[in-house]
């Protein structure tokens, strides 16, 4: 070759910026302010109309991550005023079911079984105060009755009586409940099992009222 | 990071020799590793050894991410269409039907779709893709449209493609003759399906009758020019 390296060489001069020594880039690159150019970030939809001629799930499934990820403003609050608003109904709402339960509670008395029908330890499932409340009654000893309601106060298990363990056991969390209580001793559950009173005449167990508790 | 907006792909499939180099890098790459998204696909098979890579064309209107029912696909600022979102890819394959190019595979163990992402960790960084760090004949190469009219002054970068009805363009450039983009700055795919090679009259320079050995039949009359082009 002759002292000039580019003799005959048909190809352009390179862009002095792109073979600068200082130039960027582990490619051998031309600095960013070389390529400075505004780019739409619109997807092109393949009819090539403008998005506003597109289609409304074009703009709820955006192809491009930046615009899929964006939120606007608006839509934040939005979402935020009307999530407190329905969590705010909803707590009225409980509680107004609560008080219309209460309101019309009046339980009646239900014979649940005659004394003789359950020896010591032994355990009977029965319905109190409506038809799909299932509670169990236990007895302890020869004169003593526990009932209690059977949903566990953690996500409404059946709680199964162990009287022998003098507990009730959830199975679902490993719940455990005092079986002369109902009061939670170990497990997921915070509040004890409602309590159902229980009257014995004349050879028969009856309930006659829940007691529900908190603590 | 995003990929450098002055960083281009560039496909040469003229350049392709079917080395295969391209598809075990694609394995080593670490956002699908030990699975290869390149395709190295034989032109026709029965006729040539011609090899074409595919890699990912990522398209201005990808099609994959337009028929995807599960809005998994997404493109990404820089223009890269990323592989399938992994919570919501169903693995319905749509993609793998609606994809031009045959890029998008669906791997049905891991219930996910897979493609070339044009190894974002790498050229998110500004490094070259594994595809094209490892190219010999460079068929794949990535950097500037200066490097490229550097190195290809007989060949233009084109981006725009029919597929029927249907225009594409892309972020990822093939590198055509000059000659014809100069016709047409874009590819008719489906047309060059049907497509077949003209026979070409390749020539070769033939010494006179009398001093190479065994020259073929009908040139030996010694009355023939010794540059004649000879057709094989």
């Amino acid at each position: 070759m002759s002292d000039d390296p580019h003799m005959g060489d048909p190809r352009p001069d390179v862009d002095p910026r792109v073979t600068s020594p200082t130039r960027e880039g582990l490619a051998g690159t031309a600095p960013v302010s070389l390529y400075v150019r505004t780019r739409d970030q619109i997807t092109i939809a393949p009819d090539f109309k403008p998005p506003e001629a597109q289609p409304a799930w074009r703009r709820d499934f955006p192809i491009d991550w930046p615009q899929d990820q964006y939120v606007e403003r608006r839509d934040f609050m939005k979402f935020l005023v009307l999530t407190s608003f329905a969590f705010t109904t909803g707590q009225f709402w409980i509680a107004a079911q609560q008080w219309w339960q209460r309101r019309g509670e009046v339980p009646g008395e239900r014979r649940i079984a005659a004394v003789g029908d359950l020896a010591v330890g032994g355990t009977v499932v029965f319905d109190y105060p409506g038809e799909h409340d299932p509670c169990v009654l236990v007895r302890m000893s020869a004169d003593e009755y526990v009932a209690y309601s059977q949903k566990c106060t953690h996500l409404s298990c059946a709680v199964i009586p162990q009287p022998e363990e003098g507990v009730l056991h959830c199975p679902c969390h490993e719940g455990y409940f005092d079986l002369r209580s109902g009061r939670p001793i170990a497990g997921p559950p915070n509040r004890p099992l409602p309590r159902i009173h229980l009257d014995v005449r004349d050879g028969a167990i009856y309930a006659t009222g829940v007691e529900w508790r908190t603590t | 990071m995003a990929k450098p907006d002055y960083l281009h792909f560039f496909i040469d499939p003229n350049r392709c020799i079917g080395c295969q180099a391209c598809v075990q890098a694609c394995t080593e790459c670490d956002t699908h590793k030990g699975e290869s998204m390149i395709h190295l696909e034989f032109v026709d098979r029965e006729e040539s050894v011609q090899t074409v890579p595919v890699i990912c064309m990522h398209c201005e209107q990808p099609t994959c991410a337009e028929v995807c029912p599960a809005d998994a696909i997404k493109r990404t600022a820089d223009g890269v269409v990323q592989s399938a979102r992994k919570p919501r890819c169903i693995a319905c394959g749509n993609c793998v039907m609606a994809c031009p190019f045959g890029v998008p595979e669906v791997h049905v163990p891991e219930q996910i779709m897979m493609k070339c992402d044009m190894c974002y960790d790498r050229a998110s960084v500004g490094k070259k893709p594994m595809c094209a760090a490892v190219c010999p004949s460079q068929a794949l190469f990535f950097g500037t449209r200066e490097e490229i009219e550097q190195l290809r002054p007989m060949s233009a970068p084109i981006n725009q493609f029919q597929f029927g009805a249907q225009t594409i363009t892309t972020r990822v450039f093939v590198m055509t003759p000059r000659g014809l983009t100069a016709r047409a700055p874009y590819l008719d795919v489906t047309a060059a399906m049907d497509e077949r090679p003209h026979p070409r009259a390749v020539t070769l320079k033939m010494l006179p009758a009398g001093t190479a050995a065994g020259a073929p039949a009908g040139l030996s009359d010694g009355a023939l020019d010794p540059f004649a082009d000879v057709e094989v």
